[in-house]
């Protein structure tokens, strides 16, 4: 088995290569002629490669590799809102599922790509839901940066909007509703920080093995629901902080999951007391341990960005994350230890793995 | 017969398309038929040059006789045409 850490940066792709054991790795890049890249990830049925980027010159695009990595295609074509709207600034995200690839962008829309990322096409029917006149940006713009699918069924699709919130399709991209009662919007005047939609998720994932437990990290709490999103529980007792960016799900225990909170939002945005920690709860929610061994314990003052977390698909499971000062910090037992395995990289946006055989 | 432009790109827009050449003549009136002359020859470059406004892209320069134009811009026959990417980045 073979793991690849895949990181997009402000200054390109770069990929770092290992075995199962994940002790030794090997730093590849930069890829993609240093097009600032805010996600890079694979599509693990077929390896290939994604990278999600703008680019000030040259504008928005979606960089692919079918071998990981050694060579680079790009396009756009179809990436784009009618003219006279306003246009595509970046591609923010990619997923690949079900034979499809889907690229959020900013302004906030939805791509898809049936063609391996040749072309694409809007999934128009999110832009057309009655709120979107309301849809105010965030600090990082009004970015689609979070896109999840049901690996069971290929018609639910959720997706996460700065300062906007969770939206759900059950009819492959028709129709949307929002999905957000229960988080709430600190930023908002008392008695009104429960709205349909507005809130400022950052980042949610689905529990492996089920169809309706989703996570969510906010810029006001993390969550959890039981019930596609329909519902949300704050899962936050028990942490440092309620603000963070990232979320990981285990690949196998669907009650695993990691947070990286950030001690808040108007205190610096860097972990709490400047002391690294990944929290792991082995209960969906409920109990909370802070893993740090290897973390560094004094001067961390990095952010660590809303797609910058992952796992991978080995047991023990390996869980990663990306730093704005430039690491990456591993753990090849499920969180219990850390190394930091690259360092001076760009400023990270994004760290996801591709495990293959 | 009109005499066609001389269209100049700059290395970091080659880079990205791996046949492209840095010296171009293409039969145009206007700045528009450069960019649709292009994206004929390396197809996928207009929209590395355009938004769908339709326009030059922000940091994109098309200089001819030393103005940046549009879009619109006409074009003496055999101009000289210079796209250069602007001062960006950090």
């Amino acid at each position: 088995m073979d793991v690849r850490v895949l990181v997009g940066s402000k200054k390109g792709a770069f990929i770092l290569e290992s075995d199962a054991g994940r002790r030794d790795w090997r730093l590849r890049g930069p890829y993609c002629e240093h097009w600032p890249l805010t996600h890079v990830a694979a599509d693990p049925a077929s390896g290939a490669i994604y990278g999600a980027g703008g680019n000030a010159w040259f504008g928005p695009a979606v960089w692919r590799s079918r071998d990981f990595g050694a060579t680079w295609t790009h396009s756009s074509q179809g990436l784009a809102y009618p003219e006279g709207e306003t246009p595509v600034q970046c591609a923010w995200s990619v997923h690949a599922a079900h034979g499809r690839l889907y690229v959020g962008v900013e302004p906030a829309g939805l791509f898809v790509s049936d063609d391996d990322g040749a072309s694409f096409r809007e999934v128009a029917g999110l832009r057309r839901h009655p709120s979107r006149p309301e849809w105010q940006p965030g600090g990082a713009g009004l970015i689609l940066h979070t896109i999840v699918t049901d690996p069971a069924d290929p018609r639910r699709l959720w997706v996460g909007i700065s300062s906007v919130g969770v939206f759900y399709t059950e009819d492959g991209g028709e129709t949307w509703s929002p999905r957000n009662s229960g988080t709430r919007c600190d930023y908002l005047p008392e008695g009104q920080r429960y709205p349909e939609f507005g809130q400022c998720v950052h980042n949610l994932t689905l529990a492996p093995g089920h169809s309706n437990r989703l996570y969510q990290q906010n810029h006001c709490g993390m969550y959890r629901s039981d019930d596609g999103g329909l519902n949300w529980k704050s899962i936050e007792a028990g942490l440092p902080s309620s603000f963070g960016f990232p979320v990981a799900a285990h690949p196998r225990d669907p009650d695993t999951l990691f947070f990286l909170p950030l001690n808040g939002a108007d205190a610096g945005r860097y972990p709490p007391d400047a002391r690294a920690a990944v929290w792991r709860s082995r209960d969906g929610g409920a109990r909370w341990s802070d893993r740090r061994a290897g973390l560094p314990q004094s001067g961390a003052y990095f952010g660590v960005m809303r797609q910058a977390m992952a796992t991978d698909a080995l047991d023990p499971a390996g869980v990663y994350f990306g730093a704005s000062n430039g690491s990456v910090y591993a753990s090849a037992d499920e969180g219990e230890t850390w190394d930091c395995i690259v360092r001076d990289l760009p400023a990270i946006s994004s760290v996801e793995t591709l495990t293959s055989r | 017969m009109r005499a066609p432009a001389v269209v100049r790109l700059p290395l970091l827009l080659t880079t990205l398309f791996p046949d492209a050449e840095r010296v171009v003549r293409i039969e145009a009136e206007t700045v528009a038929d450069v960019i649709d002359g292009l994206e004929a020859r390396w197809p996928g470059m207009r929209d590395r040059l355009c938004d769908t406004t339709p326009a030059i892209r922000r940091h994109i320069n098309v200089f001819v006789d030393g103005r940046r134009t549009r879009l619109d811009t006409a074009l003496a026959p055999g101009a000289d045409v210079y796209v250069l990417t602007a001062v960006s980045g950090g």
